[in-house]
């Protein structure tokens, strides 16, 4: 080896190292690659599931007819659809603002391509030059192709809005995304997942389809858990007419971990409140996955549940449990879908999110928190898509992403933000959300999690970030199962109010041994 | 879709889930667990039957955190851990456990 191909050669490992060292950007924009995801099917729904909600079983014959015909229902319905398909000038501000483009490289999930699958059908039969001269504006017939092309990729959409925050003229896909899947559901095309659980939801209360005697055990679990380690009663009340507050949660808090222990904690709020407290074996479910599918009947069904058992038990206020979607439908529609709640006291927000109430708990002094409980950890926070980006707390601008922080660095010694552009308003999707979170769509879900991850890993080598707090219970799952996928640990993943249970100091308690 | 046992054609979901859980056989068991790669041991039968116990009286599986505290109450600390059931059922005690049980998947965001 010369003395210069040595030189050259040293160079090159630095450069390698360098390489190495420098951590890549979470928002990369990655080569094009042709339709990378085109064959991403997610299961469709067995007749049976159709019919419960009142779909067609299967594909209808005349799917093409009825699948126009409903374009123009929602063109007239909805204004918002007909303005969004109007008016995308195609300036490509959004075109790398999506998480599953991002992560896929398949140029059909930049948003802009997502919309025209359905803006081109849209073009071919209701408006002029796409009626005369489809070539010209990129109008296109629905074929059985089309519709196909639709399901898969309207499947790898979490109706995250990332797109629309960065879209000069506010055109929203999450909306196209849930009036394609509406018109699918019309037609006898219904996803698997989503219809599957709004069918148990009807059924049995809940997405898990856990019916009042298995709710009422597992709670009673609980509470014997929580008694085992803490020597005091701290109640998960189930049913119990004339409480104050009525607590509506995702029913993955009764199931999945890292979402039980977030469940612990509000009980535990609660309980340092002195607040009386109810759950509802009937309205046992926070999340409303009618939104995904775009069905306002299933939606206001869904709703509607809500309201009977608050009457039925005659409480005053109702409170949502950490549930992305469900903060959304609860925040955004709830009042149209299910009010007017003059039945409730109108002193407090109609409904109030768990955060809300915690963070105000802590503002009057009324917590005690043991800061270093949680010294084990450096915890940063996971803003969820639809609380980001679709609703509020408190009464400040931004509350929504103020209150979780909040209640972190009231709980924890240790905090540090991932990077700008990947929280916040612009925050990046999980991956899971609206419908994707099932095994059969999990090569999008990984894929569709990378800039998260990326952004994930930057804190964790700069800043020394262990755990990271979502308030989402598809957020909190899907991590669960993705994090070991990119290298972290699967527990990285926590609940808000686990982070809040664990510091909090109750009267009378003992502090667990670890195990 | 299908699975082949003794002669006779047992229906299933895409997921390999039973469509009827009433045909379910300890013989059957053996032939799901082998599609996901399994060897069922005496451990794996003693997760399989609590889960099936707490099915039928609860027409749903136990939370992992309920199957973990009855695993521990009843055979010890070693065995009443997330970790060991993961051992057991790699991808999953929830769902892997419930499918080779013969037990419906567990839905929602879970």
């Amino acid at each position: 080896m010369t003395d210069l191909e040595k030189q050259v050669s040293e160079d090159q490992d630095v450069e390698d190292v360098e390489e190495q060292l420098e951590l890549p950007d979470p928002l990369e924009i990655p080569a094009i690659v042709v339709d990378a995801m085109v064959d991403l099917h997610s299961f469709e729904a067995a007749p049976a599931h159709q019919t419960d909600l009142g779909f067609p079983g299967e594909l209808v014959d005349d799917w093409q007819e009825r699948a126009i015909a409903k374009i123009g229902d929602l063109r007239k319905k909805y204004r918002s659809f007909r303005v969004y398909l109007d008016s995308c000038v195609k300036c490509g501000a959004c075109t790398d603002k999506c998480h599953y483009f991002l992560g896929s490289a398949d140029p059909k999930n930049m948003p802009v391509a997502r919309q025209d699958l359905l803006r081109s059908v849209y073009r071919r039969y209701y408006t002029i030059p796409g009626k005369i001269a489809p070539w010209l504006v990129g109008a296109r017939d629905l074929t059985e192709e089309v519709l196909g092309e639709w399901y898969n990729y309207f499947h790898q959409c979490s109706q995250c809005r990332r797109c629309s925050v960065y879209c000069p003229y506010g055109i929203d896909t999450a909306e196209i995304s849930m009036a394609a899947r509406e018109i699918m559901d019309d037609v006898g095309k219904g996803q698997k997942y989503c219809n599957e659980i709004i069918a148990k939801l009807h059924k049995v209360g809940n997405n898990l389809g856990m019916p009042p005697k298995a709710l009422e055990a597992t709670l009673a679990d609980f509470e014997e858990e929580l008694e085992d380690d803490f020597g005091i009663e701290i109640k998960m009340p189930l049913d119990v007419e004339g409480a104050d507050i009525l607590l509506i949660t995702p029913s993955a808090d009764f199931f999945a971990d890292p979402h039980i222990e977030g469940l612990m904690g509000y009980a535990k709020v609660f309980h340092n409140a002195g607040v009386s407290w109810t759950m509802s074996s009937y309205a046992s479910e926070a999340a409303n996955f009618g939104m995904f599918i775009g069905s306002y009947d299933n939606m206001r069904k869904v709703s509607r549940r809500i309201r009977k058992a608050a009457k039925d038990l005659k409480v005053k206020r109702i409170v949502f449990g950490e549930c992305g979607h469900a903060w959304r439908v609860g925040y955004a529609f709830l009042n149209t879908l299910a009010g007017p709640w003059d039945f409730l006291d109108q002193n407090y927000p109609i409904p109030q999110h768990i955060c809300e109430f915690t963070f105000d708990e802590i503002e009057k002094g009324a917590i005690t928190f043991d800061k270093s409980r949680n010294d084990d950890k450096v915890m940063t926070f996971h803003d969820s898509c639809n609380v980001a980006r679709a609703t509020r707390m408190g009464s400040n601008p931004g509350g929504q992403f103020d209150y979780p922080r909040a209640l972190l660095k009231a709980s924890c010694n240790h905090f540090h933000d991932m990077p700008e552009d990947t929280i916040g308003e612009a925050t990046v999707c999980c991956g899971g959300g609206a419908g994707i979170l099932t095994d059969d769509l999990m090569d999008i879900r990984v894929k569709g999690a990378a800039p998260r991850m990326k952004a994930l890993r930057q804190v964790t080598e700069e800043e020394g970030v262990t755990h990271m707090a979502a308030i989402c219970a598809i957020c909190k799952s899907q991590f669960t199962k993705i994090l070991p996928k990119y290298d972290f640990d699967m527990e990285a993943i926590q609940s808000v109010h686990q982070i809040v249970s664990n510091a909090i100091v109750l009267e009378g308690a003992t502090v667990p041994e670890d195990d | 879709m299908a699975y082949e046992l003794n002669g006779e054609t047992i229906e299933c979901d895409e997921e390999g889930y039973l469509s009827n859980i009433n045909e379910w056989t300890k013989e059957l068991a053996v032939l799901l667990a082998k599609d996901e790669k399994i060897e069922l041991t005496p451990e794996h039968w003693e997760v399989i039957d609590f889960l099936r116990e707490y099915y039928e009286e609860y027409q749903i599986a136990p939370a992992i955190r309920v199957l973990v505290k009855a695993m521990k109450k009843k055979y010890g600390k070693e065995k009443g851990s997330n970790k060991y059931l993961y051992e057991l059922f790699p991808y999953g005690p929830a769902k892997q456990a419930c499918k080779v049980g013969g037990l419906p998947k567990p839905t929602g965001c879970i």
